[in-house]
């Protein structure tokens, strides 16, 4: 493919869908299949063959729609409109547009929970059909890889990231700009590119919708990525347990190599570029990028002791750019509207939009995307609205397991790198976790713990052997027979991790209970001392009357 | 090769360019205490036990995968050092069944000393008595992974020294263990040559020899040297 042809599916594509009176776009990532969207997808479809409308309407899947505890959602693109808890016998009235059976099941793009959202990464999610290519292509896909391989050089790619102020989308918010420098610094002339998908924190599926419902912005990010280090090869790293995830990584690695847009000759130019997925098998630890490459490689999947760090030594040895899916994602966007124009989205020290799993205590839960900056309080009051009627909100996980709680007395903290970061927690991946006044702060710091312990892969004793006594002091607690010397042990076993842990899983995993101690103490105090659970949630059995 | 100038608990110490701290606070007389580190294997920085304080740096780096640098100030035996060793050695004795008065290896094990040194008198975590199966089929060695403290040297040895690999680990973390090809018992793995090196570098009585006495079972490592100057040097030293 070319830049001619490019444009002519494009314009074909076009044509294509203003022929149409209507797309019927089922949402059909994970969250609404597994809520029954196959089924509503089977009857729109099916209402409209009975209806002989199927040369006119097009029902088809699309990525993630946001509010996935309302699923399934189907939107019509004709109308604007997403209808939820869409069911199989709904399928005739939707297609009359027939609102009045949709009664508080209508949300239209200015619904609270939409308003005050901003998609970047999600832009396509709801308006193009993940597996198809040209549809990707007609909303301007694969235009920043055609810019890049024909108009621009890799310094002045490099130049436009660094200008964006781009910041990791794992978790860890290192410049992208300044770690694609380093890969494309090194002269070495074999280099890779990595996509780190492999999301494993409880209740963060970011990644994994972005994968599911728009693969093709990724493959592009990765090429552009590629062109600008001087890669050849990239590899997609992706859970075992997103089979559709995978599905349509493969569906869209095919489509991609199949038009020319990666593969030998990247839309007819002499830039060369080929994609392949890995699939791990289930750790969550091969999210760390050692333990990652050490996956990709064959070899048990343990951390390595950094440095060297991947841009100098990487996968087989060479110098490899790992980045997160969500960072790919922003990069055909940088290249469109260039560096200096996306750096004046979100907040100046973190440019850009951030994707959001809201989950837990809170009305509406499910992905959202919002510019970076925004505060606590507009996410979880304006856009998930707010904790469940009769509770109180208590506080916020973010972070995952490698994180911290935000309490109510920070609700109105602009969501960024720097001011999550100087209250002890960190803005992560973007899992999202709201606890009202239901939940006990000493219990979910005994969750993550228990995370950490099963994901701890043992390669290093603070990690294996550290995380099983905190779970142990943790479990003790939370049954009531906790000890005054358990506060000791659990800063030094927290200390011990922080700073002699081999890799980031044992590092950060005390970060939960220092947060929680930072912020609730009164609540392990209630444990320990009077050996009563506040959010009532433990179950602390009475103290047993000794027999006289 | 150049020669860099640094400094290790006040003295000033020199070293060759590409030396590890480890190395060359060792030639200069200052011991590290260590436990998955052994002369003549590579390191997997995994036990932490080394970690030493640089000036400047605000981590903790294992000693003996860092290299040493021109003006470097190391410090190998703060207080927080000592106590971040102690919890390890703690931690270690309460995660499996370190009972030294049936252990085949007391009074020549290295987590035994390293105890004592460390001055580690009381456990205070809760112990986990494992249930490990032990492996007795080979007809000269045996393996109880109730003592092993993961240091992957019996790996380590077996892949790079003996070129065999017959061990690597399975499981992941507290259920991590190492295992003889693909978790077959010792006396039927194929791959096994039966040189014993891997019982020979094993620091606690987790691979120990079959015919010997508490009084006898002492390790010997003196091949590693013999072997690696050999590879290395290509010169045949005497043992």
């Amino acid at each position: 493919m070319n830049a001619e042809s490019l444009n002519r599916v494009r314009t074909a594509e076009h044509d294509r869908q203003s022929g149409l009176t209507d797309r019927i776009m089922c949402c059909s990532v994970a969250g609404c299949l597994s809520a029954g969207g196959g089924a509503v997808r089977a009857a729109i479809q099916r209402e409209v063959g009975e209806q002989g409308k199927e040369a006119t309407i097009e029902v088809c899947g699309t990525g993630c729609m946001g509010l996935c505890s309302r699923g399934p959602l189907v939107r019509s693109a004709a109308a604007d409109l997403v209808y939820a808890e869409v069911k199989p016998d709904d399928a005739g009235a939707l297609l009359r547009h027939d609102h009045s059976r949709f009664e508080g099941r209508l949300l239209a793009p200015d619904h609270p929970f939409y308003i005050q959202q901003r998609r970047i990464i999600l832009a396509n999610s709801g308006r193009t059909d993940p597996e198809r290519i040209a549809d990707y292509i007609s909303q301007g896909g694969y235009q920043a890889l055609l810019r890049t391989v024909t108009e621009l050089t890799p310094d002045a790619i490099l130049a436009e990231v660094k200008m964006s102020g781009l910041r990791g989308r794992g978790g860890a918010g290192y410049p992208t700009g300044l770690k694609w420098e380093l890969v494309a610094r090194n002269p070495s002339a074999l280099k890779y590119v990595v996509c780190n998908a492999d999301e494993g924190d409880p209740g963060a599926f970011m990644n994994r919708s972005v994968l599911e419902g728009d693969p093709h912005r990724v493959l592009e990010g990765m090429a552009i990525a590629g062109f600008a280090v001087g890669a050849q090869q990239g590899y997609i790293y992706a859970r075992g347990e997103s089979p559709l995830a995978i599905a349509r990584i493969k569906t869209a690695i095919e489509q991609a190599r199949r038009e020319g847009l990666i593969g030998g000759r990247v839309l007819d130019s002499s830039f060369q570029f080929q994609i392949d997925l890995r699939i791990g098998a289930g750790a969550y630890v091969c999210g760390e990028e050692t333990a990652l490459i050490a996956s990709i490689e064959g070899k048990r999947g343990q951390p390595v002791p950094r440095p060297p760090y991947p841009p100098e030594a990487g996968l087989w040895g060479h110098p490899t750019l790992i980045n997160n899916v969500e960072t790919f994602a922003n990069i055909p966007t940088i290249i469109e509207m260039g560096g200096a124009s996306f750096a004046s989205i979100g907040a100046p020290t973190s440019p850009g939009t951030k994707v959001f799993a809201l989950a837990g205590r809170v009305e509406r839960t499910g992905l959202v995307e919002v510019p970076i900056g925004t505060s606590l309080r507009t996410i979880l009051f304006d856009i998930g609205g707010g904790v469940p009627a009769g509770h109180e909100f208590k506080a916020a996980q973010t972070g995952g397991p490698a994180g911290g709680c935000i309490p109510a007395q920070y609700l109105d903290l602009p969501m960024d790198y720097d001011s999550l970061s100087r209250i002890g927690t960190m803005m992560g991946s973007g899992g999202l976790i709201v606890m009202d006044s239901s939940s006990c702060m000493v219990d979910l710091a005994r969750f993550f713990m228990e995370f950490c312990m099963d994901e701890s892969c043992g390669k290093c004793i603070p990690c294996r052997a550290g995380t099983v006594q905190l779970h142990e002091i943790l479990c003790r607690m939370t049954r009531g027979e906790g000890r005054e010397s358990d506060f000791t042990l659990l800063a030094e076993l927290s200390g011990l991790l922080r700073e002699t842990s081999l890799c980031g899983l044992g590092l950060s995993a005390p970060n939960p209970i220092l947060s929680t101690l930072r912020h609730f103490r009164q609540e392990y105090d209630a444990h320990v001392r009077k050996r009563r659970c506040p959010a009532g949630h433990c179950q602390i059995p009475p103290l047993k009357e000794h027999a006289a | 090769m150049s020669v860099r100038t640094l400094e290790i608990d006040g003295r000033t110490v020199t070293a060759l360019e590409g030396q590890t701290i480890f190395a060359a606070a060792w030639d200069s007389g200052i011991q590290i205490p260590r436990l998955c580190h052994l002369g003549g294997l590579t390191d997997p920085g995994a036990c932490r036990i080394c970690s030493v304080e640089i000036e400047g740096q605000k981590k903790l780096q294992p000693s003996c995968l860092t290299k040493v640098a021109e003006d470097m100030v190391v410090r190998t035996n703060t207080d927080a050092l000592k106590s971040h060793r102690k919890l390890i050695v703690e931690l270690l004795l309460a995660e499996r069944n370190h009972v030294c008065s049936v252990c085949v290896l007391d009074g020549a094990c290295e987590l035994q000393d390293l105890a004592s040194a460390l001055g580690v008198d009381h456990v205070r975590f809760k112990p986990q008595y494992p249930k490990f199966e032990v492996d007795i089929s080979h007809a000269r060695f045996g393996l109880d992974p109730n003592r092993c403290i993961l240091c992957t040297r019996c790996v380590r040895v077996c892949d790079e020294i003996e070129g065999a690999h017959t061990w690597d680990v399975a499981g992941r973390g507290r259920n991590s263990r190492v295992i003889l090809d693909l978790d077959e018992s010792w006396g039927e793995s194929e791959s096994c040559t039966g040189c014993g090196k891997c019982v020979q570098v094993c620091p606690t009585g987790a691979l120990f020899l079959k015919d010997k006495t508490v009084a006898e079972m002492r390790k010997d490592r003196s091949f590693l040297r013999y072997i690696v100057t050999a590879r290395e040097k290509k010169l045949w030293i005497s043992k």
